[in-house]
């Protein structure tokens, strides 16, 4: 052997080792030593053949600025009262504006400088007064409303990591998007419903006094009292499972939230074996908590969640240990969930499902069942092929084919790329094109022997002019994978790792692998004819 | 083995209007199928919508499905028989609404009629129509994408007219291949915008063999004539032509027959993309040189001969 055939075998060899070693995981699983198991992880295959949900949520980053708004409103009215600031009211108004309406020259300037001190980021503007009130008006700047719509987009991803994690769910994805889009992938999940309930709630947790003197049958009309909200309380007919909404009218003013909680937990009542979630408050909600119920012993508070009333039981007593109870039917399912979508933070801003893409366990396997038998029959067929047309080099392509498998498979696992549906296709076609190269060899081997030349001077002349073409031709098609790629995610992506991959290692296996055979067989002593 | 001889050599290029008219009837028949059907038969991935795979473990039939779901009233609602097995199927539903979750709701319905346990809800597709637009602009634009790239690359490594040869043979592919899915009733969704991208690839592959070797042989026989350089390359390129095409479409159609019904429309596309590719590389990419060449010299001429008149 020469020297050059040595160093071509080594390296052949040496990526065939590595080749094989990258792929026992994926093999022989668990049987295998730690440190092998450790070296290489297993391949990763994606949501379409293990089954998972891919989702795609829509942070409404508008309902953010919205709640900014309204929170500064409430505060406005509160710091104006503080300062004894004498003022008519406080509204929003259309374009990001807060108006402040007074009666006097004085006012207005005391509200200006209470605004600039407290909410720098707005920009005061004055319009014409009308009916002899003044109108100052603040208007959020635009980076401001740029600013809280992109955290809300980033704390929601955080509150839906929080969420996902709480849920145990191995190896979940959560990615942000453009366009204020949130990408979730949950591999193996079994119940795809309660994942959508736990992700899409935005989970605010409200408490709201009860107005007790106005009739929600009137509400439900349309006579709503001033600064009061209809809400529907929800209950469910512990026999029937019928679930019944009944209106009840509270103020419009949210006197405490959920921001202020340190835990909440699933408890079961010892009376009537119910699950109910207990919630604690961190120290500002304790107090603020001790301060309401001291405040309003007798009257009736409102849970709400997401603007449904959950309970609206009445105080008893002053309640200062910092914890309360929210019970409501619950199944045991539903209280965990309500726990941990507490325990896990509200969302800034509702989400909606945009995208939602759930394969099954089952579909899954028989995915990948159809997939490899797809690649064995195809592999058959075209290894047949080659055999009767090309006889000796056939089996040589042949070899290099099967090498090309085990390639690709390998660099799939050591580049740590998933394995799709479409991927698995990817391969197959490589199958086929992978062929081509050495088709395209042959062919001129043939070509030049025609032509007269020895064995050895065919062989070389036909991978030299072959070379080229095959290049040519690999790289457009790598041009056309590399687009594939811009789609992100998927299994679309899948095919195109795959095709990527594929392509490089057709590259590798026909032009170096192939050549090497032949040139080993060739060194070994003279040859009279090419079996080709 | 041989397929084909040795001093084969029959005369492609002297058959080229033959091959255009024959072409040209497959992409009008096409777009007179993608007319009569109002565009493209888009899938859920492009058009928006809900897509629930069920299988059933006792017989039923589409018609009783929708019975099953038509208290949900779902609007517009397709339910088909899905793969090789006779109780599985698609329920498709145009609506995407945000704030029901309609596959749990199609889920529910079926497992109070057919019972708990007898339905396995295998898949579920939901598609927002935002996200539906995004992604069929998408797609569009990877295929422009695409398709600039190998002009750019083709014009360099060979010619512009190459790779204006190559751009329009691979138009003529693309263009079928949608006319085959619109013909046959097929979705297009977003494996199939990579089955196409594959198609452009594959067909690409055998253009430039043929053109590889027409610039080879241009080099060596000049004053032979471009026709006659074209005619003979593509003779020379043909055993390896039908070889590789042949052992691709075997593979693709096991994907095809065996690949399982999610796969299914993407080894059609393959299928048809593969055959029309081969074919074109043939009787369109090399043909097309010879237009160009003709409209080039005759231009000249007709330069010359004006110039002449002067």
């Amino acid at each position: 052997m020469s020297n050059s055939l040595k160093i071509r075998a080594g390296l052949v060899l040496a990526c065939l080792v590595l080749a094989l070693a990258s792929l026992g995981p994926t093999l022989f699983g668990s049987s295998l030593p730690d440190w092998w198991r450790k070296a290489f992880d297993p391949i990763h295959l994606g949501l379409d053949l293990q089954g998972g949900m891919h989702l795609v949520l829509g942070v409404d980053a508008d309902k953010a600025v919205d709640s900014r708004l309204d929170t500064i409103v409430d505060q406005t009215e509160d710091l104006l009262r503080e300062k004894d600031v004498i003022f008519k009211r406080v509204d929003r108004s259309s374009g990001e504006r807060i108006v402040i309406t007074v009666y006097d020259e004085e006012a207005g300037v005391a509200a200006d400088a209470l605004m600039a001190d407290n909410f720098p980021s707005l920009e005061a503007m004055t319009l014409p007064s009308e009916g002899g009130y003044i109108q100052k008006n603040y208007r959020m700047s635009n980076s401001e409303i740029e600013a809280v719509r992109e955290y809300a987009v980033r704390q929601a991803l955080e509150t839906l990591r929080n969420r996902v994690d709480q849920f145990g769910v191995s190896e979940p994805t959560l990615q942000r998007q453009e366009g204020n889009r949130i990408l979730i992938q949950l591999p193996g999940i079994k119940d795809p419903k309660r994942a959508i309930d736990l992700l899409g709630k935005t989970a605010r947790l409200e408490f709201k006094m009860l107005m007790e003197n106005a009739s929600p049958q009137d509400a439900v009309a349309g006579k709503l009292p001033p600064g009061g909200q209809l809400l529907f309380e929800r209950r469910v007919d512990a026999r029937s499972g019928a679930v019944s909404e009944i209106p009840i009218v509270v103020e419009d003013k949210t006197v405490l939230t959920g921001d202020l909680l340190s835990n909440a937990q699933v408890r079961i009542d010892n009376r009537f074996n119910d699950p109910y979630v207990a919630i604690d408050f961190n120290a500002v909600g304790a107090k603020r908590f001790d301060q309401i119920t001291a405040a309003n012993v007798g009257k009736r508070m409102a849970i709400v969640l997401d603007d449904t009333v959950y309970s609206a039981p009445v105080i008893r007593e002053r309640i200062s240990g910092g914890s309360a109870q929210i019970s409501g039917n619950f199944t045991e399912q539903e209280a965990t969930d309500l726990a941990i979508v507490l325990r896990a933070g509200s969302l800034p801003a509702p989400v909606q499902i945009l995208e939602n893409r759930t394969v099954g366990p089952s579909l899954g396997q028989d995915s990948i069942n159809q997939g490899i038998l797809s690649v064995l029959i195809g592999g058959l067929l075209v290894v047949v092929a080659m055999l009767i047309y090309y006889k000796l080099s056939g089996l040589v392509a042949n070899v290099v084919l099967v090498l090309n498998v085990i390639f690709i498979l390998a660099m799939l696992t050591i580049f740590g790329a998933t394995l799709t549906l479409p991927g698995i296709a990817g391969i197959v076609l490589t199958i086929g094109m992978a062929v081509d190269a050495n088709v395209l060899i042959f062919e001129r081997i043939r070509e030049e022997i025609r032509l007269g030349r020895t064995p050895r001077a065919a062989l070389e002349a036909g991978y030299d002019k072959a070379k080229l073409t095959i290049i040519d031709a690999n790289v457009t098609t790598l041009i056309a994978a590399l687009v594939l790629f811009q789609f992100g995610t998927g299994p679309v992506k899948g095919f195109a790792v795959t095709l990527t991959v594929g392509i490089i290692s057709s590259l590798f296996t026909a032009v170096i692998v192939s050549r090497l055979i032949f040139d080993y067989f060739l060194s070994r002593g003279k040859v009279d004819r090419l079996s080709i | 083995m041989q397929i084909i001889k040795n001093d084969i050599n029959i005369d492609f290029v002297g058959k080229r209007k033959l091959a255009f008219i024959v072409s040209g009837a497959l992409i009008l028949v096409g777009l007179i199928s993608l007319v009569i059907n109002g565009g493209p038969n888009y899938g859920i991935d492009f058009a928006g919508g809900t897509l629930v795979q069920v299988k059933f473990v006792d017989n039923t039939d589409a018609a009783k499905i929708k019975d099953s779901l038509a208290s949900l009233d779902l609007g517009s609602m397709v339910v088909q028989r899905f793969g090789d097995d006779a109780n599985e199927f698609l329920i498709r539903v145009q609506e995407s609404t945000k704030e029901k979750d309609l596959s749990a709701m199609i889920s529910g319905s079926l497992n109070t009629v057919y019972g708990d346990g007898k339905v396995d809800i295998r898949r579920v597709e939901m598609v927002g129509p935002q996200v539906g637009k995004d992604l069929r602009e998408k797609g569009l634009l990877s295929i422009a994408y695409a398709m600039i790239g190998i002009l750019i690359y083709i014009s360099w490594r060979f010619e512009l007219r190459y790779a204006i040869g190559a751009i329009i043979a691979l138009l003529h592919d693309v263009l079928i291949t949608i006319g085959a899915f619109s013909i046959t009733g097929r979705e297009i969704d977003l494996p199939i915008i990579a089955a196409f991208l594959a198609i452009i690839g594959y067909s690409l592959n055998d253009t430039i063999i043929v053109y590889d070797r027409i610039r080879e042989n241009y080099g060596k026989h000049k004053k032979e004539g471009f026709s006659k350089i074209i005619n003979s390359s593509i003779n020379e390129t043909l055993s390896r032509t039908i070889l590789t095409s042949g052992t691709t479409l075997l593979v693709v159609a096991a994907l095809f027959i065996f690949g399982g019904g999610v796969i299914h429309n993407f080894a059609f596309a393959m299928l048809v993309g593969i055959l029309v590719g081969t074919y074109s590389s043939i009787f369109v990419a090399s043909p097309i040189l010879i237009l160009w060449d003709d409209f080039r010299t005759g231009g000249q001429k007709k330069v010359a001969a004006e110039g002449g008149a002067k």
